[in-house]
């Protein structure tokens, strides 16, 4: 997996309800298209999504190949207080890659 | 739409170029006759042009215009690390040299395809990389539609992004540009069909059901999504030469070349897009 | 729900398995194998074993999904739910399902009232003109649910893996 692209706004107060814009390069693999041999591409898909806000989990995901390829998930959590971010994509090998994004509240 | 006959086309230039040295007067002429042949064409007038986004819905739309949503950015990101990544026998980076691609970097692809002296033809910005990593770098050139290639041509085309499309019009480039206007032009493949016919004559109108659109390169490399990736323009091209069942030419020919040079000519004044998405 | 899952999946593989067995004996002939769509009974299973046996009641949740799609391989989606996402009420999960694409899930979320707002927004896939559900479990039990119809037209001059 390549670097994750996230957005998170600037200029966050406390309570605010702020929308988190998360992207990764990842081929999200079927396991359904038929290759050039004639035999089917094996599965190849992140499967599991999470994202912690000072170590507690605010927001997680289950992946379907149903999901597009460059998964863009974008949610909402309230702004609680600075601290980081966590963000961790997980395949369904169990590989997990993981990008810490900082927040600031004021 | 005006019926396009390519047969009946008159070539603008004759096989060989004028050596002399009154290519001054000869250079105003080529610009001349070739305006005057796109205008005796069916070629689409400069303020009917529109870029293949505006072709597209708008959800694809907000996929382009939205830098946290736009795949093209992930390869943009890539290419930044590449730019500033040392290499080769050099030991140096692109940035070693080129210092910060946003500002050496600016408006350069959109002069691309160029005439390259050192290679005695235009190349195409992917080319021109490979040669710098080659010549300069002495690194192993990218494979095309390599990974790589496709994030660093990512990275410089969007130092490009908002300017309009600039490749050079004189004596130099002419013959290139208008061979690739004939590669346009000519029926090809067992569907016998050439650009022309669907992109001047018939954009906008349904291909099954995608619209056609009038095929002006503005936001190349593109995230397709019917690739599910990243892709170049020649890859475009030779998509399309497949589906009307002809032999697509091979990457870095003389022929793609010539036909991407044309073919940024024809959008030339466009404004850049890269990265783009497409359907 | 991963057990049903897998049970889907191994029976899909053994589909397209067998068919592209058949694919290579059949030598130089090309043969295109269509992997088998999500049957009916298929979505009913996946949303029973999000649902359980509670009634799934119409409304409170936005599906939002373009009409007409451009290209099935990466259609632009969000799901919103009216809730004041407070520890009292709020919705804990959203599941999404499809109809006919090789198998029904499409993405499931849990929330909680750390959201502010129940809304995701993500890209599908869909393999054919189809109606995609989703369905939100709320704090309190309940659940429910929108459904979309979209119609997936195939890109025209597909090309050929081999260039």
């Amino acid at each position: 997996m390549a670097r994750p692209l996230i957005h998170i706004p600037s200029d966050i107060r406390r309570g605010d309800i702020i929308e988190i814009k998360t992207l990764i390069s990842h081929v999200m693999e079927t396991g359904y298209r038929i290759g050039v041999t004639g035999l089917p591409i094996p599965r190849d898909i992140i499967e599991d999504f999470v994202c912690q806000y000072n170590g507690e989990e605010v927001f997680r995901a289950r992946l379907a190949p149903a999901i597009a390829a460059n998964p863009y998930i974008s949610f909402f959590t309230v702004a609680t207080e600075s601290g980081t971010l966590e963000f961790s994509w997980t395949d369904q090998h169990g590989k997990t890659q993981v990008q810490i994004t900082a927040i600031t509240v004021t | 739409m005006r019926q396009h006959d390519p047969e009946k086309r008159e070539p603008v230039f004759g096989k060989d170029r004028a050596q002399s040295k009154k290519a001054v007067g000869a250079r105003l002429a080529c610009t001349a006759l070739l305006l005057l042949a796109a205008a005796l064409g069916a070629a689409i007038a400069a303020d009917e042009r529109r870029s293949g986004s505006d072709f597209m819905s708008a959800g694809t739309r907000a996929m382009q215009d939205d830098d946290t949503q736009n795949p093209g950015m992930l390869a943009v990101i890539d290419g930044e690390t590449l730019w500033n990544e040392k290499a080769g026998g050099s030991g140096k980076s692109c940035a070693d040299c080129h210092g910060d691609a946003r500002v050496s970097m600016k408006g350069v692809a959109a002069r691309y395809p160029a005439f390259i002296a050192a290679a005695g033809r235009p190349l195409d910005l992917e080319q021109r990389i490979n040669m710098s990593r080659l010549d300069d770098q002495k690194a192993a050139a990218f494979a095309f539609e390599s990974a790589n290639l496709l994030a660093l041509t990512a990275y410089i085309a969007l130092q490009s992004r908002g300017m309009p499309i600039a490749v050079a019009e004189n004596a130099q480039s002419e013959p290139y540009i208008e061979a690739g206007r004939v590669l346009f032009e000519q029926r090809q493949g067992q569907l016998a069909l050439s650009c022309a016919q669907c992109h001047d004559d018939n954009w906008g109108r349904h291909l099954a059901s995608s619209i056609v659109p009038q095929a002006h390169p503005t936001a190349y490399p593109i995230y397709r999504l019917e690739w599910q990736q990243m892709g170049s323009l020649g890859r475009r091209l030779r998509g399309c030469m497949s589906a009307i069942r002809a032999e697509p030419y091979d990457y870095g020919a003389p022929e793609l070349v010539d036909l991407e040079f044309y073919l940024m000519w024809r959008a030339r004044g466009m404004t850049m897009e890269a990265p783009g998405v497409r359907p | 729900m991963a057990g049903m899952k897998d049970k889907l999946r191994r029976s899909r593989r053994e589909v397209i398995r067998t068919a592209a067995m058949l694919a290579g004996a059949a030598g130089l002939a090309r043969v295109i194998v269509r992997p088998a769509a999500a049957t009916p009974e298929m979505l009913q299973e996946a949303i029973r074993a999000a649902v359980g046996e509670a009634p799934v009641n119409k409304g409170r949740v936005k599906l939002d999904l373009p009409p007409l799609v451009e290209n099935g391989n990466s259609v632009p989606m969000t799901v919103a739910v009216e809730s004041p996402m407070t520890k009292a009420d709020h919705v804990k999960a959203i599941h999404v399902f499809n109809e006919k694409n090789p198998q029904p899930y499409v993405i499931s979320v849990w929330l909680g009232p750390r959201a502010g707002r129940a809304a995701v927004s993500t890209r599908i896939r869909l393999a054919d003109s189809q109606t995609v559900t989703a369905i939100a479990e709320l704090s309190d039990g309940s659940f429910w649910s929108d459904s979309v119809d979209v119609i997936v037209t195939l890109a025209a001059c597909i090309e050929e893996t081999t260039h």
